[in-house]
């Protein structure tokens, strides 16, 4: 089977507006946008972290989702279910990035504005909680063995959607009992003038994140119609040799 | 009933293989031990009461956790041998009893650990319970009850992956996050007299809810685990 040019055309295009809205996005975040009063040109981290944070907490929901379907479709429609598979496997990797990356700036943003690295309030604690179940979740992929991995990987996916409100709602709890300091701007909104570098980021990142995990997604699904193929004319060719 | 009976079968099962071997119990028992130690060899149990009190929930925790997951592994390894775990999915007894029956075991066998543990703990810490000690009655079975059920739901579910003992703490632990926080919580709780009773109540009520939640997913996802081919 081919991949249609139409297929191939329009992930042309979705790259090259991706990279634009991108480029808007940081031109918007960089220069124009005004400097915030109380921390000046280093908020304009801020502009990047939300955008990956905000995703890191979507794509989980895609492989929830996925790995439902393939828990559905794993005895009635093989087919199918294999498809749901490779979403589950790229959404996966998609979250770990998003997330990693919504970490990682968030510490870099933390360490000058407020002084510490790292707080163990439930936002922050439920972030890295789901930063180590998908890391989690990409290790069982690894490590299990052949045609057990779409399986095991579905079930530990349903008891990371599972675990994630439980954390948070557990650390919330406990830090109303010992009140500790919470990150990022805890207050209001965002004001009106900040925001069209929020949303351009914001739709520029979506974008890309979309672009990632369905590239990963045709990789995936190449991987596996090369298997069915290899196991296909393994099959033949025993089939050929006189019994 | 029949499910029940088939539960306790299993339970009988694991608990005679264990009564004969010792292996998991006695390998348990001196790995917490050996972690106590460690950890009294960090801070200074004498000289600082109050701060031994504040930590001692946690390391209790840490070393019945580590000493869980040492057995949960081997507890699945005895199936592979002679074909056994073949002969339980062809029976026609549901395979949640398996799993019930296991985890029960695993429960009684890491409840044995603590029974030994407690004292040797109060003796090398020099620990005064300041609050009502009782309430261990209650948090101990729960949240070793956390820790077994899913524990012995990824033994099973990394029991045939290559790197399975490396496999298991780093599924768990992720998972088991909460839980670890409430146990901890109510037991410094407890231990320091620092939380009101409404306090320690909430903790133990979320550990129970815990306990609940999970034991019913893994029960419901146990027949897919085990016929994951």
């Amino acid at each position: 089977m081919s991949r249609s040019s139409t297929v191939r055309n329009v992930a042309w295009l979705w790259f090259i507006a991706t990279v634009a809205v991108l480029i808007v996005g940081f031109r918007q975040a960089i220069f124009l946008v005004p400097t915030e009063e109380t921390m000046g040109n280093l908020q304009r981290i801020f502009y990047y972290h939300l955008p990956h944070a905000i995703l890191g907490l979507i794509f989980p929901y895609v492989n929830v989702a996925a790995s439902l379907a393939f828990l559905y479709w794993r005895r009635r429609d093989p087919l199918k279910a294999l498809t749901a598979d490779a979403l589950a496997a790229a959404s996966a990797e998609v979250t770990v990035l998003f997330v990693s990356i919504g970490l990682f700036s968030g510490m870099l943003w933390a360490k000058p504005a407020w002084g510490i690295w790292w707080a163990w309030d439930a936002r922050l604690t439920t972030f890295l909680l789901l930063w180590l179940l998908y890391v989690s979740y990409l290790l069982v992929r690894r490590f299990s063995p052949a045609g057990q991995t779409g399986t095991l990987s579905a079930v530990l996916s349903v008891f990371a959607a599972i675990d994630v409100p439980i954390v948070y709602m557990s650390i919330q709890w406990w830090r109303t009992q010992h009140p500790a300091p919470v990150f990022g701007p805890n207050g209001g909104g965002v004001d009106a003038r900040l925001l069209p570098a929020v949303f351009w980021n914001l739709a520029g990142w979506a974008m890309w994140g979309i672009f990632v995990m369905l590239f990963r997604f045709a990789l995936e699904r190449r991987r596996q119609l090369a298997e069915q193929e290899a196991a296909l004319q393994a099959i033949e060719a025993s089939l050929e040799t006189p019994q | 009933m029949k499910y029940l009976s088939h539960i306790f079968n299993h339970l009988r099962k694991d608990l005679r293989l264990e009564w004969r071997s010792r292996d998991a119990i006695n390998g348990m028992l001196f790995f917490a031990l050996l972690v106590v130690v460690v950890f009294a060899l960090a801070f200074d149990p004498t000289g600082f009461p109050t701060t031994t009190r504040q930590i001692s929930g946690g390391i209790l925790w840490v070393a019945l956790l580590f000493a869980s997951v040492t057995a949960l592994n081997q507890s699945w390894t005895r199936e592979l041998r002679n074909q056994v775990l073949e002969a339980h999915r062809m029976a026609p007894a549901p395979a949640s009893a398996l799993f019930l029956g296991k985890a029960i075991a695993n429960l009684l066998f890491v409840l044995v650990v603590e029974a030994v543990l407690t004292p040797i703990f109060i003796i090398f810490f020099n620990l005064q319970v300041l609050g009502n000690a009782w309430l261990f009655a209650l948090i101990l079975p729960l949240g070793t009850w956390a820790i077994v059920v899913n524990g012995t739901f990824f033994a099973a579910l990394g029991l045939r992956a290559r790197n399975r003992e490396l496999l298991l703490p780093l599924i768990l632990l992720p998972v088991s996050l909460p839980a670890l926080l409430m146990m901890v919580q109510a037991s410094t709780g407890v231990l320091t007299g620092e939380l009101d009773s409404i306090q320690i109540r909430t903790w133990i009520t979320q550990l129970a809810g815990y306990d609940i939640i999970y034991t019913t997913v893994c029960i419901l996802l146990f027949e897919t685990v085990l016929n994951a081919e």
